[in-house]
């Protein structure tokens, strides 16, 4: 076992953990711990745009940005958080060109925007152009960007250490507990701050469009730590998937003209969202998709759907909506626009479909996306832990694995990557702060001992047992058909019957690896334990809420219900397993919740 | 159908050295090798090492030799091999770790050399700093990369030489050098001058049919030359 003492321990090298690494090193001693190398971070996947009201192109405010969150959150958001976001953005967006982010630029050289859905003129209700973006790998340069930034200011890296506790004494954050992949050798590192951003957990679901890194690892360590995870029941599906594979085709595609086209040849979206159609928030348009796979009207009857950006399609339905470039004049496109706009969207079909969009339509269906729910946290990244908001001193959290709540029941695009930008950033920021002002405590002898426990309790390679590919099979086949895009009581019922099943069998593992240099099996079987604590608290929350909000649709409760569940969950996983669920009110300035349309 | 799928296995607790295994497994034509793999060590061997991540080839983790040529396996597809048995091996040139597990830390070592950051102490304006398309388009190709290694460890310079800062650390000084914000230039062109930096490049172009991201590595590599030479950018 080997010991290290920093001021700040950052868990994750995604964006989040890169800008909170970025401050925080500025006047504590970090050390930044992740279990893939930083480049590796799903940050990097990130395609569309993050969103800021430059305006670089046509007239935009803060104000508006702020109202659509609030909008696209379902009015579940805290709107002091969101207004404070949505502020910084224009910022942070700056900061981040000046660090060298190669961002598309205008003709005149200033940085490039494109429209997303839910992003509006708040006057004329048409969508504006905010999502400042580097072609389709806008999330590959900012995870880039950052690394890079990280390298010239010597922060100190633990690549390829996976995290498994986290170390509280007398309710003080003190540090983590990690095992270093490639000897399995123990290590604790002692620190008067702790930032965890750990990512997402989109891997609950069958289909997907999150690496198979994401299994949510900060949020189960901080469950079985005995602390909350806020709206856990609202997952974002985003609409559109590689038919099958899951991989994301951006909303930039849409953002560029490209439509959605049922098994009728018909643009539906006009029937669902009349107003911004194909570019209504994520939620509206998965639902609409499902709505439509189930009349019968999928391709050839099938449970997926056409996007279609080949130029002619774009152009004849930009010119029955009447849309304009910046200058006034009618939007066309050909295709060497699109293959230079969206380069990589153009190379995942060449490659796993054997299609070209300029040519073809892509076959899509919605994906298991974003995490709006986690960590609950303050603005400045704090970790909360109860009702009252009441923080726990040491313990900060940022990105997807965070829970602010800026997204409230749906993330608008874009809004993740500022999302990362501006709490990674005030997270580094206030726990360099507290940590520089704050006495070590000391560790107890047997610190790292939980984190034996659950390995040694993996680790059995002898006699009988399942596999545990097996187990994760079952969970995101049960989770895709009753925790989705719709759910209803009896289906969330059975999974979560299914679940308790699932954990039970979990205990009853046999793994081939025995050895201690890159174990992975091991490691993934401690991954496939968070899911499923994960897929618990999920579903038990969603159960729960009964009406229908942003991404949580219930069959059985159709209606958004202020009076009774405008308010924020909060779940804790006791030890015997049982979920139990309080709440919080939702934080509410200058907008009351209004009816949602698009 | 049915590929066999050969791997080049090792476990440094067990094996004194590399030796081949074949599985077979039940495959759809378009299956990722990456999904082949996650067959055989999620139903068959579990002991089976390989690095993966996003799983569509965007984060790097898992370049691997398939059939004797560097390729990320989440993007090579059974259908395109167009042989029974698929062949998968270790990159070449980083210290075998296990099974198909290599030592990536000399490849990050090599890239973190060339100074991959942007440098500009002027004081930035109120927004951004301007840059023209055409300026931007300048350095677009080379900002594609995503740190996979399978150009440097398809290099035969390479292998001959570990010192040689190897292609993908050349088209991480490219990015900078020839981003008109940038101010650093000179001197990551005095460390690509060096006995180990461009001038161990042969324009083998092993490396530009490596690429995954389709990057014209041995194009930049001239680049980078040809500034060395002129002492100009242009
Ligand atoms: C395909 C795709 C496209 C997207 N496009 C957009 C977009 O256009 N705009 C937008 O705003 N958002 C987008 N998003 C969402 C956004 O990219 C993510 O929410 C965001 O990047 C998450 O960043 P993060 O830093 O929180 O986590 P990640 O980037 O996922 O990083 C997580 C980090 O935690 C580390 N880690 C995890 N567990 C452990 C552990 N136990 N121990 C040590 N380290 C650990 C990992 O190694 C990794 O470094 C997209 C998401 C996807 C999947
Ligand atoms: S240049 Fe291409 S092959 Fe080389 S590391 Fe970058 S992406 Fe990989
Ligand atoms: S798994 Fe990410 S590049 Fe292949």
């Amino acid at each position: 076992m080997r010991f290290h003492q920093f001021d700040v321990v950052v868990v994750g090298a995604g964006g989040a953990g890169l800008m909170a690494a970025l401050y925080a090193s500025k006047t504590a001693t970090t050390a930044v711990i992740s279990k893939l190398y930083p480049s590796r971070s799903h940050t990097g996947t990130a395609q569309g745009g993050v969103g800021a009201a430059l305006g670089n192109l046509e007239e935009d405010h803060p104000e508006w940005h702020t109202f659509d969150t609030i909008k696209g959150s379902d009015y579940l958001g805290d709107q002091d958080a969101i207004e404070f976001m949505c502020n910084e953005a224009v910022r942070a967006v700056y900061e981040l060109e000046h660090m060298g982010l190669p961002f598309s630029r205008t003709p005149d050289g200033r940085i490039a925007q494109r429209p997303f859905g839910g992003h509006t003129n708040n006057i004329t209700g048409k969508p504006v152009r905010r999502s400042c973006y580097a072609a389709d790998r806008t999330g590959h340069m900012i995870l880039q960007t950052l690394y890079q930034q990280c390298i010239k200011n010597n922060v100190t890296f633990f690549d390829e250490f996976q995290v498994l506790d986290l170390i509280l004494v007398n309710g003080v954050a003190q540090g983590v507990v990690a095992i270093e992949l490639a000897t399995s050798e123990i290590h604790v590192f002692h620190a008067n701050a702790v930032i965890l951003a750990t990512g997402g957990h989109g891997r609950i679901w069958k289909i997907t469009s999150n690496a198979y890194a994401l299994t949510g690892d900060g949020i189960a360590i901080a469950l079985r730590r005995g602390l909350p995870a806020e709206d856990m029941e609202f997952f974002q599906f985003h609409p559109t998937g590689i038919y099958k594979l899951g991989i994301l085709i951006t909303e930039g595609v849409r953002g560029e003209g490209g439509v959605l086209i049922n098994g009728q040849g018909e643009r539906f979206m006009e029937r669902y969202a009349p107003r911004v159609k194909d570019l209504a928030s994520r939620d509206v348009v998965s639902r609409a998709m499902y709505l439509e796979m189930r009349e019968g009207r999928g391709i050839d009857g099938k449970d997926y759907l056409y996007l279609d950006v080949r130029p002619e399609t774009v152009n004849k339905f930009a010119a029955l909506d009447g849309r304009t470039r910046p200058d006034g004049s009618p939007y066309r496109v050909t295709a060497e626009e699109i293959l230079s706009k969206l380069p990589d969207i153009i190379d995942f079909c060449r490659t796993y479909l054997g299609i070209d969009p300029v040519q073809q339509p892509m076959p899509v269906q919605p994906t298991a996306h974003y995490a709006m729910g986690g960590i609950p946290t303050n603005r400045f990244g704090e970790v909360v832990i109860d009702e009252k908001n009441k923080v726990l001193p040491g313990l900060y959290a940022a990105g997807e694995t965070a829970c602010v709540s800026v997204h409230g029941a749906n993330r608008l695009g874009t809004n993740s990557l500022l999302d990362l930008l501006v709490f990674g950033k005030y997270a580094g920021l206030k726990a360099a702060e507290y940590a520089c002002q704050t006495q070590f405590h000391n560790l107890p002898k047997d610190v790292a001992d939980f984190a034996l426990e659950q390995l040694d309790s993996l680790r059995r390679c002898k006699g009988e047992g399942e596999r545990v590919s097996v187990i994760a099979e079952e969970m995101k086949e049960v989770m895709m058909e009753h925790v989705g895009v719709f759910r209803t009581a009896e289906g969330m019922q059975q999974a979560l019957t299914k679940l308790k099943e699932l954990k039970e069998r979990f205990r009853n593992l046999k793994l081939d690896d025995c050895g201690k240099v890159f174990n992975t099996e091991l490691l993934n079987a401690w991954e496939i334990g968070n899911l499923l604590d994960l897929a618990l608290v999920t579903t038990a929350s969603a159960l729960a809420r009964k009406e229908s909000r942003g991404a949580h649709a219930r069959e059985d409760y159709p209606k958004r219900d202020d009076k009774n569940w405008l308010k924020h969950t909060l779940a804790w996983l006791e030890e015997n397993g049982e979920v139990k669920l309080r709440y919080k009110p939702v934080v509410i300035t200058k907008y009351p919740p209004k009816e949602r349309s698009y | 159908m049915e590929v066999k799928v050969k791997i080049l296995r090792f476990n440094p607790e067990t094996d004194k050295r590399p030796h081949y295994q074949t599985f077979r497994v039940e495959a759809e034509p378009t299956d990722r090798v990456l999904d082949l793999l996650e067959k055989i060590k999620g139903y068959q061997d579990g002991s089976l090492a390989f690095r993966r991540s996003c799983a569509h080839g965007i984060c790097g983790s898992d370049a691997m030799r398939i059939n004797g040529m560097n390729r990320l396996a989440c993007k090579t597809l059974v259908k395109d091999l167009g042989k029974a048995t698929i062949t998968v091996e270790p990159l070449l040139g980083l210290p075998l770790i296990k099974d198909l597990i290599v030592d990536m830390e000399p490849f990050f070592e090599h890239y973190e050399s060339v100074m991959p950051y942007l440098v500009n102490d002027e004081p930035p304006p109120l927004k951004e700093r301007l840059q023209s398309p055409e300026e931007r388009e300048r350095f677009d190709d080379t900002t594609k990369c995503i740190l996979c290694a399978a150009c440097t460890t398809s290099c035969p310079s390479f292998w001959a030489n570990g010192r040689y800062v190897g292609p993908a650390a050349i088209v991480n000084a490219h990015r900078f050098i020839f981003d008109s914000r940038d101010r650093a230039a000179a001197e990551r062109l005095r460390i690509l001058s060096d006995q180990f930096g461009v001038y161990r490049c042969h324009t083998i172009f092993n490396c530009t049919l490596a690429c995954p991201r389709d990057i014209q590595i041995t194009k930049a590599i001239g680049e980078v030359k040809k500034a060395i030479a002129t002492g100009s950018l242009d």
